[in-house]
């Protein structure tokens, strides 16, 4: 008997920090779910009834094979056909930089779910300035390891700029956590400068103001 | 209303074969289990008219459990029949679908217990334009009513309430298979806990409809067709079914692996033989599949079958919109298509997946790279098989099917 495979490997920081956000028993749509982990995650510590949307074939495959309720679908494209609040949250993890249309993405993650909860690369962190300050080329950081010819990120942000988009679409952050690439929280106090600063990534948790 | 009869398989037909007719036989008492729902109990039909006696002929693999949880309804395609994982009574050949059915296989049968009826209007035991007409005594021929998928789903709700089963574990098919399990999933909400179309649309195309239409062509333009009664004339129209089937072929598989397959290769010779011999391997190919086709299929039952294929459309059976059609599903799909499949192209399994979001049902989506077209559901596809694999799996260990 073979049984749906249990998810062993090293858990990614944002992962950790976005099933922090979530309520156990929930129903959640992670779009970009990649191989599942978050998933499968959310499904063995919170009871989440989960669905993915994945791009790439291979990995789509993957997952369904594992047991995960996944599709082939684009976050730009395939977002439009979800129902108002289908779900209680509807995640997106380290993606929305690369999307060809960020608003509009977000606007239907805040309308999919009754939460959103985006984990992204922080281009305002101190090494991304300090490189871009110092060399006078497109930083190149642990954190952003593509050159600019080679990178899918189109749509790189610092967290204040994402901090702006959330307002222009009129949602509210009920949480914003910053964090390195150990997943250690940056910094505790709730400065959105120091965070802008010191976070290499971020993960925010929002609401579509009523 | 009386109750239906079931007549157990396993009886000697045999003797009563007439020489070279075994098709002929199979019609009126299949090798494979029937049960018979009788005059009182008609079949009501999309076009309105009712249909008595019903006769569906039915093949089953594994064991039924206790709690009758653990059945899958296997709904085959166009040319297909009951025999997906045994050997075919007239060909002699092994199941379409052994790669997947049987013990430890991705349908594992030492789990589930595998249902495989022939569709209303085929030609293997389940009623259909071959079979007698009760009011007349012979054949039906073109008396026979017009039907659709959604009755061919009716039919098969009959026969899985004579076994006695609540709710199916899976409803599974491919092409026209995959037709049925989207009507099984509108029709019957409540009874479907998992459902896999396979190279599915949710609709016929232009393009699909006029294909058929050339294969019909074919038939009705054999002089031994005889306006569909040819059964009491003693003839089949071999000529017309065989060149429909060859067309049909055409459209089962992929520009990529006919080129691959036969390329510009000859048959057996070394140069062209100025003539309109089967010079080329593909002809030598597509006359064999026409020909073998005849002597296991009616041509009547082409013509209905393809006709129901034909009217099948589950958006306009719905008000126009695709996703009114599972409103309220609680049944889980995994919808499957293949890359290299231009006859249900993964566009059409895509609207299928979109209906589905549209009222938040629970779907997974896989689209297989394969070249092997339409016809990839049938063949060694190790990922496709998998994913079907896995996609049971948890589904049965969820519903603790162990």
């Amino acid at each position: 008997m073979q049984k749906a495979v249990p998810f062993t490997g090293e858990q990614r920081a944002d992962h950790l920090l976005s099933a922090e956000m979530v309520a156990p028993g929930s129903r959640v749509l992670d779009v970009g779910c990649g191989d599942g982990a978050l998933l499968k995650l959310l499904a063995e510590t919170k009871g989440v009834d989960g669905r993915g949307v994945e791009l790439s074939r291979e990995k789509v495959n993957m997952c369904v094979k594992s047991g995960l309720s996944v599709i082939q679908g684009d976050a730009d494209r395939d977002l439009a056909d979800y129902p108002d609040q289908a779900f209680d949250y509807a995640v997106l993890s380290l993606t929305i930089q690369a999307t060809r249309d960020p608003k509009t993405v977000l606007e239907n993650l805040l309308r999919i779910g009754r939460f959103a909860i985006v984990s992204f690369p922080n281009f305002g962190h101190w090494r991304v300035r300090a490189a871009l300050l110092l060399t006078g080329r497109m930083p190149v950081t642990p954190n952003l390891p593509e050159p600019w010819y080679a990178t899918a990120d189109a749509h790189l942000c610092t967290i204040k700029d994402f901090v702006d988009l959330v307002s222009l679409v009129d949602a509210e952050v009920e949480a914003a956590v910053a964090f390195n690439s150990k997943g250690q929280r940056r910094p505790s106090k709730n400065s959105l400068s120091l965070q802008n600063l010191l976070g290499e990534k971020a993960v925010f948790k929002l609401k579509r103001r009523t | 209303m009386g109750s239906p009869t079931a007549v157990s398989a396993g009886q000697d037909h045999q003797k009563d074969r007439p020489e070279g007719e075994p098709r002929r036989s199979e019609v009126l008492s299949p090798s494979s289990p029937v049960v018979v729902f009788p005059e009182d109990a008609p079949l009501k039909l999309e076009s309105g008219q009712l249909l008595a006696p019903l006769s569906i002929a039915y093949e089953t693999y594994g064991t039924l459990n206790a709690a009758k949880s653990n059945a899958i309804l296997i709904c085959h395609a166009l040319t297909g029949d009951q025999y997906a994982a045994s050997v075919h009574p007239v060909t002699g050949k092994p199941g379409w679908w052994e790669r997947l059915i049987g013990p430890g296989k991705p349908i594992d049968t030492d789990r589930f217990f595998v249902i495989c009826p022939n569709i209303l209007g085929g030609c293997m035991g389940s009623t259909g334009p071959a079979s007698l007409n009760p009011r007349t005594g012979k054949p039906y021929g073109l008396d026979f009513p017009v039907i659709t998928i959604g009755d061919m789903v009716d039919a098969q709700v009959r026969l899985i309430d004579h076994l006695g089963i609540d709710e199916l574990f899976s409803v599974v098919g491919g092409s026209m298979g995959g037709m049925q399990v989207l009507e099984w999933t509108a029709r019957q909400k409540t009874r479907v806990a998992t459902a896999i179309p396979i190279a599915a649309a949710p609709w016929h195309s232009a393009q699909n409809i006029a294909f058929h239409e050339v294969g019909r062509q074919a038939v009705m333009a054999d002089p031994d067709w005889r306006n569909g009664s040819y059964y009491e004339h003693g003839v089949v129209p071999k000529n017309g079914l065989s060149v429909a089937r060859m067309a049909a072929h055409i459209t089962y598989l992929s520009e990529k692996a006919l080129q691959g397959k036969f390329g510009r290769n000859l048959q057996d010779r070394a140069a062209r033989s100025f003539s309109f011999d089967a010079d080329f391997k593909i002809e030598s190919y597509l006359r064999h599949q026409g020909s073998t086709f005849v002597d296991r299929f009616d041509a009547n039952s082409y013509l209905y079958i393809t006709r129901a294929m034909d009217y099948f459309d589950l958006e306009a059976a719905h008000g126009g919109k695709l996703a009114n059609a599972f409103l309220g599903t609680r049944t889980q799909f995994c919808v499957v298509s293949f890359t290299s499949d231009w006859l249900y192209p993964t566009r059409d399994s895509k609207a299928i997946v979109n209906a589905l979001n549209a009222v938040a049902a629970n779907v997974s989506f896989v689209e297989i790279e394969s070249d092997k077209g339409h016809d990839a559901f049938l063949l060694e596809e190790p990922e496709f098989h998998a994913t079907v694999r896995g996609f049971l799996t948890a589904a049965a260990v969820k519903r603790g099917l162990a």
